[in-house]
């Protein structure tokens, strides 16, 4: 099995078993560089399982899974915990932020665990606060933020290192329309100026929209959604 | 909603007479506004002229109610070229959606593929909306997010839909 020509990461025929229920049976997925897939699918179909499969969060228990021409599985626990830090990053529904810390150090996190000095992560994080307009509270904490703001602040966070991928678990699942859309668009934007492929999850329709394209997954099984022209 | 197409899936399972396929389509799909006579008959003269169905009999004494039709091959194509092909996404499709999903089930194809091309067109059109709100001015982000709440109401219903297939299933084919 190989991976598609040109994707950055890809998945063939990827099964997981939690107990007796599968959450993947036989799931394929592959995206390119500046492309935002939109994994869709009803509560429990599997789609959180595929995202923490390709994210290296969760191994499978058989397929295939490719990044960047190197197989996940040829990897060492610490190999692909580098390169969770180094090349993807991550946006949740919610709880991602360190309450003790301000919003400018949360965001600033990644870089200093990969060893950036606290002057220069907190400029790098200023530059991408800016970018999701919430420079404004780099001093506050995330208890004094409104749950659009945090957000915002937590997709900054998720992009201050230049990932390759960004994963995104429903991302504005705990947001008002508004704010939601409002979101997705710097999300987007963001992720397309430097080129990084996003993978996002989410079951309502019109956060999907800001995709290039869907894939859908049911029963475990996934099914790559080719628009008619 | 085609009311030709839904004629000629309910001819899948079998020929029947005019009188049979108003009943049926009316149960199925009449709700508050059952098929009249005159348009069942004219519908079944164009599919007759057009080679979709064939008369399979005509019983003793009849005038044209008493012809027995059957599907032709060509028939059963332009049926599945029917379900296969998504609806333009605009209001108020549901009915048709409906009638496609239920034939789908009745005819043994399947409808879980038919509501995934649905969604796909759907999104399609979302996107393109969502496109046009990014440029747009405040006027044109109105109009846009007007259409996108309506499609995005469509799909729910599609969602709800496939998670109902199987119950739906049971329903239509022991009805």
């Amino acid at each position: 099995m190989t991976a598609p020509a040109g994707s950055l990461l890809s998945a063939q025929d990827l099964r997981k078993a939690y107990g007796p229920t599968n959450a993947l049976d036989g799931a394929h997925f592959s995206i390119h560089p500046g492309e935002v897939v939109a994994v869709m699918g009803p509560s429990g179909s599997g789609k959180s399982t595929l995202l923490h499969c390709l994210a290296g969060i969760v191994p499978p228990d058989s397929g295939v899974i490719t990044y960047n021409g190197r197989e996940l599985s040829a990897m060492s626990d610490g190999e692909r915990s580098a390169l969770r830090r180094s090349d993807f990053g991550f946006v949740f529904q919610f709880g991602q932020l360190v309450p003790e810390l301000s919003c400018v150090e949360n965001v600033a996190l990644p870089l200093r665990l990969n060893g950036a000095k606290r002057k220069e992560a907190e400029r790098t994080a200023l530059t991408w606060m800016e970018r999701l307009e919430v420079d404004d509270l780099a001093k506050k904490r995330p208890g004094e933020v409104s749950g659009g703001q945090g957000q915002r602040v937590a997709v900054a966070r998720s992009l201050v290192t230049s990932p390759r991928v960004l994963f995104a678990d429903e991302p504005t699942g705990a947001l008002d329309s508004l704010n939601g859309e409002r979101v997705m668009q710097l999300l987007t934007d963001a992720a397309r100026s430097t080129n990084a492929a996003v993978v996002l999850v989410t079951h309502e329709a019109r956060v999907a929209a800001y995709s290039d394209r869907e894939i859908v997954v049911r029963d475990g099984k996934s099914r790559d959604m080719e628009p008619v022209l | 909603m085609s009311i030709g197409h839904t004629l000629l899936g309910l001819l899948e399972s079998g020929p029947r007479h005019g009188y049979d396929l108003k009943r049926a389509f009316d149960e199925k799909f009449g709700h508050d506004k059952p098929l009249h006579y005159g348009q069942v008959y004219s519908t079944m003269s164009r599919l007759l002229k057009n080679g979709l169905v064939e008369v399979d009999g005509v019983e003793a004494g009849g005038g044209p109610e008493r012809k027995r039709y059957a599907i032709t091959e060509a028939g059963i194509t332009d049926v599945q070229t029917w379900l296969a092909t998504p609806e333009k996404p605009e209001p108020y499709l549901s009915s048709t959606l409906y009638t496609k999903v239920v034939l789908a089930l009745l005819t043994g194809r399947d409808a879980g593929d038919l509501l995934d091309t649905q969604r796909a067109e759907h999104l399609r059109m979302m996107r393109m909306l969502t496109e046009r709100k990014r440029k747009g001015d405040l006027a044109d982000q109105l109009i846009c997010d007007h259409a996108l709440f309506h499609l995005e109401a469509d799909l729910r219903w599609l969602e709800l839909t496939a998670a109902r297939l199987d119950k739906l299933a049971k329903a239509v084919t022991s009805a």
